[in-house]
């Protein structure tokens, strides 16, 4: 099945919001507002401290088949150049095996368009962890060669978190591209067929919601309910649980955001919805992120704006746990997003 | 005094309602968080019978709050219109059916 692109990449636009140097300046009020909001880092009143992590999360490239109007990572089909080695993969395992992570998070882009992708799965899978694939969903119709990944992902007992957000064609194709709805339901149920998300089965499908647009997500377990109805009652579709994401300021949202005015509002929005009980399940204190190219980050959403981690150990090559475990984690104005309302993270709300 | 009626800004100023009375403007907030709870009713329910009296008693600012509430509890463009046209449809009801009076009246008054 195929799928239009939405836009293309900030890159491929040559837009100035292509650059995290340029992203950061918005943010921090010096470009396009007249308003000046006050810092993250005044608002929590401390700097934020990590605890052991249990989540590798890797972004193994910026390589997708979509190009999604609110994409953090500025993924698409033209993002060739930024993907993960066999090489940095390797080094990958060696860190897996050396400390007690309990989940590997392999995200993009479309991961499985990487090509040592289901290497590497396979290779997780003989060491006792969890591997979560953030799945777009579409990739698995997109192309003859990705029609047995729901077999691949059941044999290897990877948790899928798949992306969906919302459950009118509408909705999902205005903010991912003409078909993606019709496409994410034919992948849906080739997921549920081979045992994921259906009913005492071990195989978990988890979807994503994220708003298609400028409001904050509302409750987790009102929305998992109405999708769970809407999409059992038209499409016949079943899950697990459904995960709330706020849309953050950064990448291609914040591009949407400056392009229609409302940049000033939906920070006021994040701002006012600050929540001081999220902070101490914020992921990005039991979370460590890997770029394609081995720096490390204290999330995704960081890596996008090219904030690596406040330490010397910033790469795979120098890991070092001690060294991380001592470090501030790097916030600015766009970690509001996580603070907002129930809070948001890649496990969905933070406080119930 | 600013020079229009309406500011969208001043809604999030709703909650200095109690700088002028404390007390009540406390015990209002709490009776209204808890009538927005999860109950026999769901919250997205409940945003959009918000929304529809927000529409029937004109209010700029419950508009705006509940057409942003509505869409985070998951209601989409045609519920969150069906709910309108409740509201539309008792209120140009209630017009009408008072004509019922004037029709009673015109009997009893013509020839």
């Amino acid at each position: 099945m195929s799928v239009k692109q939405k836009t293309k990449s900030l890159k491929a636009r040559e837009s100035v919001l292509s650059s995290p140097f340029f992203q950061l300046e918005v943010l921090s009020g010096q470009q396009v507002s007249d308003q000046i909001f006050q810092p993250f880092e005044v608002k929590t009143g401390s700097a934020i401290r990590p605890v052991t992590p249990e989540i590798l999360q890797i972004n193994i490239g910026k390589l997708c088949n979509q190009s999604c109007a609110h994409c953090h990572v500025d993924a698409g089909p033209d993002r060739k150049q930024e993907n993960m080695s066999q090489e940095t993969l390797e080094k990958l395992l060696d860190l897996i095996d050396a400390h007690p992570f309990t989940t590997i998070d392999i995200t993009g882009g479309a991961p499985e368009m990487n090509p040592h992708f289901r290497w590497f799965v396979e290779a997780c899978r003989t060491r006792k962890v969890q591997i979560i694939n953030r799945c777009n969903l579409t990739i698995i119709t997109s192309n003859r060669k990705y029609q047995d990944l729901p077999e691949f992902f059941a044999a290897n007992k990877v948790h899928i978190v798949a992306s969906l957000p919302y459950f009118s064609k509408t909705r999902t194709d205005n903010q991912r591209g003409e078909g993606v709805f019709d496409a994410s339901i034919a992948g849906l149920k080739m997921l549920n067929t081979v045992g994921y998300g259906v009913e005492n089965s071990a195989l978990k499908l988890d979807l994503v919601y994220n708003p298609a647009g400028t409001f904050l997500p509302g409750d987790q377990l009102g929305l998992e309910k109405e999708f769970k109805d809407k999409l059992w009652r038209l499409h016949q579709v079943t899950f697990n649980k459904l995960l709330t994401i706020t849309n953050l300021p950064i990448s291609r949202f914040l591009d949407h955001l400056l392009s229609n005015g409302q940049y000033d509002s939906y920070m006021q929005t994040l701002i006012d919805a600050f929540n001081p009980a999220t902070l101490d399940g914020l992921m990005c204190r039991n979370t460590i992120s890997v770029s394609w190219d081995g720096y490390l980050y204290d999330c995704d959403f960081n890596q996008m704006l090219d904030l690596k981690v406040d330490s010397i150990s910033n790469h795979i090559d120098h890991f070092d746990i001690a060294t991380l475990m001592s470090r501030k984690i790097v916030t600015n104005q766009h970690c509001y997003g996580c603070t907002a309302g129930a809070g948001s993270s890649c496990g969905g709300e933070i406080v119930k | 005094m600013k020079n229009s009626y309406f500011h969208p800004d001043d809604l999030r100023k709703f909650g200095n309602i109690t700088e002028f009375q404390e007390e009540m403007g406390n015990k209002f907030f709490d009776w209204y968080g808890e009538v927005f709870k999860e109950g026999a009713l769901t919250k997205k329910e409940k945003c959009l019978i918000a929304l529809a009296v927000a529409h029937a008693i004109s209010c700029p600012y419950c508009m705006d709050a509940y057409t942003n509430n509505s869409l985070a509890e998951g209601a989409d463009e045609t519920e969150m219109m069906e709910a309108i046209h409740v509201a539309a449809a008792i209120k140009g009801g209630a017009t009408l059916v008072n004509s019922v009076m004037m029709m009673n009246q015109v009997k009893e008054k013509l020839m």
